[in-house]
């Protein structure tokens, strides 16, 4: 490792060691708030791991984090939560290895058609079987707290980011820059593209669902609707952009100004959260093609020609 | 035997509405996502002019297609064009397009939930009963398949025996060659997404007099035509139709044999199907 490498490192454990000192407040709105800022950047930054490189907008995450969230509710009284949490990752993984096979081997737009209606797939098969058999929600009662989910969040996003660190220094990740700069350069050196990005997509995939199965507590309550909210996946996308998708730590950027900002919206004024969303796409495209991330770097070179120059 | 015919008669609906999104995806190079909600405008206009004035939603086609035509002409001169011009390659136009008409179609849900709050609505246009075969169908449901085939035809006609219909052809089938020969293909392209949202707003007019709508729908629709257009094959008019034809009677099928709730299910077969084995569309040539 570099001196550089170690300084970054000794300052994520620091900013970590940090974030996980906030249960201790005391305080629910900033334990609440602290929960929210946790999960999108789990969320997010495992988003940006695929779609960075890859430049594929998925939409599936509520497909992911409901699979994971009816895993601990339809199995909390028959296994034990952690091996829950496990088999959450493990099915979400399979769920996009399925999603990418039938879809990454084409172009990009078929990727998105298709991950922008699994979700409401899903909750509309689940919704069924649940008519089938008369029950309609599940309770999930335990004795995890806010404050243990938290942490498990925080302890989840400490992996995402080793995770993300580990594939860019990796074989698979050098392979996955070259596919996203020009994917026939790519394939004519060799490179399997579609098992590059099948494999990838698949990391997402288990942490949505992971994610979703450690939120499930949370919830007490969980039906189809709710598990399966659409609208998650648009933040998802929405975050990761606005921070920049083509940094580790991009997405956090983006993550803690939209989570307010939403959190802010969505109490004073709760029926205009679509028209923030939908201002927030535009924004994205027109004004910040390339995150805050891109922002920060262009005035950061500007500074230092300017020092260039006298 | 009269779900069958069902299927086909919502089926003729989804043809035109898909037919708008092709014409934007095909020729403009436009992913629409925004879609959906042009078709729910569409549908509001009607309803409101039925409800305030009694005007017949079939009149109504009359002022919606124009309005829609310029809306959809502004949208892509001041919103799509900038972005055009910016991309480099195929891909990154897809994607910023993507994102951008998100941006839209949100904004569109939340501009209509302002206005016409979250309800639902619906009116009773020609709902009595048509006996066709022994079986009875609704009148409303038959009109507006009847429009659609008349839009459909007109369409079809104008695209394969003009001369704007064939600069519209090749700039779908090569852009930079549909340039290198004199075609105008910004202006062209124009008018390509306008012409689509107008059909696309004409069949939400058709189709809210027999379908129940609300402001945030139309994502619902936006994927069946998005499906409708992959299974028929991009910028393939005939193709277009079989596959609405197709998704209309299994959508029917699913809903009245199994649960009503399973429409998209149903439809995501189709899709998934499609893709493992015909991804170029039913009637497309695989590229080489």
């Amino acid at each position: 490792m570099t001196a550089a490498e170690i300084r970054t490192l000794i300052l994520a454990a620091l900013a970590l060691g940090v974030a996980a000192l906030l249960p201790l407040t005391g305080s629910g709105y900033w334990l609440g708030l602290g929960l929210n800022i946790a999960m999108f950047t789990v969320l997010a930054t495992s988003w940006a791991l695929f779609s960075g490189p890859t430049h594929y907008i998925s939409l599936a995450t509520a497909a992911f984090f409901g699979l994971g969230t009816y895993t601990v509710g339809l199995g909390f009284e028959t296994l034990p939560y952690w091996s829950l949490v496990a088999l959450a990752g493990i099915l979400g993984a399979v769920l996009a290895a399925l999603v990418g096979l039938a879809t990454l081997r084409l172009s990009g737009v078929y990727f998105v058609i298709f991950t922008l209606g699994l979700a409401e797939l899903v909750r509309q098969v689940i919704t069924w079987a649940q008519n089938m058999s008369g029950q309609k929600g599940l309770y999930v009662l335990t004795d995890i707290t806010e404050d243990h989910i938290y942490w498990q969040l925080v302890g989840l996003a400490a992996l995402v980011y080793l995770v993300g660190w580990l594939i860019g220094r990796s074989r698979l990740g050098f392979a996955l820059r070259i596919i996203g700069d020009d994917e026939e350069v790519a394939r004519h050196s060799g490179i399997d593209t579609a098992r590059a990005k099948v494999l990838l997509f698949m990391v997402p995939g288990a942490v949505a669902a992971i994610t979703g199965a450690m939120l499930a507590p949370r919830y007490v309550y969980i039906e189809p609707a709710l598990a399966f909210t659409p609208m998650l996946s648009f933040q998802v996308v929405i975050m990761a952009l606005l921070g920049g998708a083509g940094r580790l730590w991009g997405p956090l950027v983006g993550v803690i100004p939209f989570a307010i900002l939403w959190e802010t919206i969505s109490s004073t004024f709760p029926n205009q959260t679509m028209l923030l969303l939908g201002v927030s796409f535009l924004v994205i495209v027109y004004v910040l093609p390339k995150g805050f991330v891109g922002l920060i770097d262009t005035v950061r070179r500007r500074l230092s020609n300017r020092e260039g120059w006298t | 035997m009269d779900i069958f015919l069902t299927g086909l008669l919502l089926g003729g609906t989804y043809a035109l509405i898909a037919m708008g999104l092709n014409l934007q995806y095909g020729v403009a190079r436009i992913m629409n996502l925004a879609n959906g909600e042009m078709l729910v405008a569409g549908g509001f206009c009607a309803f409101w002019f039925y409800t305030a004035g009694q005007v017949s939603p079939f009149l109504t086609v009359a002022i919606v297609a124009p309005l829609a035509f310029a809306a959809n002409w502004l949208i892509y001169q001041v919103m799509l064009r900038p972005l055009v011009k910016r991309a480099k390659t195929r891909g990154q136009l897809e994607s910023d397009s993507i994102l951008a008409t998100f941006g839209l179609s949100f904004v569109a849900v939340g501009l209509m939930l302002a206005v016409f709050g979250g309800d639902y609505f619906n009116y009773s246009y020609l709902s009595r009963p048509v006996t066709f075969a022994g079986e009875n169908y609704g009148l409303n449901r038959v009109a507006a398949f009847c429009g659609a085939v008349v839009i459909c035809g007109l369409l079809y006609l104008w695209l394969n025996q003009s001369r704007a219909g064939l600069s519209m052809r090749a700039i779908a089938t090569a852009p930079a060659s549909a340039r290198l020969v004199g075609i105008s293909v910004g202006h062209l392209a124009a008018i390509a997404f306008a012409l689509g949202g107008a059909v696309t707003a004409t069949g939400g007019a058709l189709i809210s007099t027999f379908l129940t709508l609300d402001a945030s729908t139309g994502v619902m629709f936006t994927l069946k035509a998005l499906i409708i257009v992959i299974m028929g094959g991009v910028g393939d008019v005939r193709g277009t139709i079989v596959a609405a034809l197709l998704l209309g009677v299994v959508e029917t099928l699913v809903a009245s044999l199994i649960d009503p709730g399973l429409t998209l299910a149903a439809a995501y077969t189709l899709f998934i199907l499609i893709l493992l084995f015909r991804p170029q569309g039913l009637f497309g040539r695989r590229q080489t």
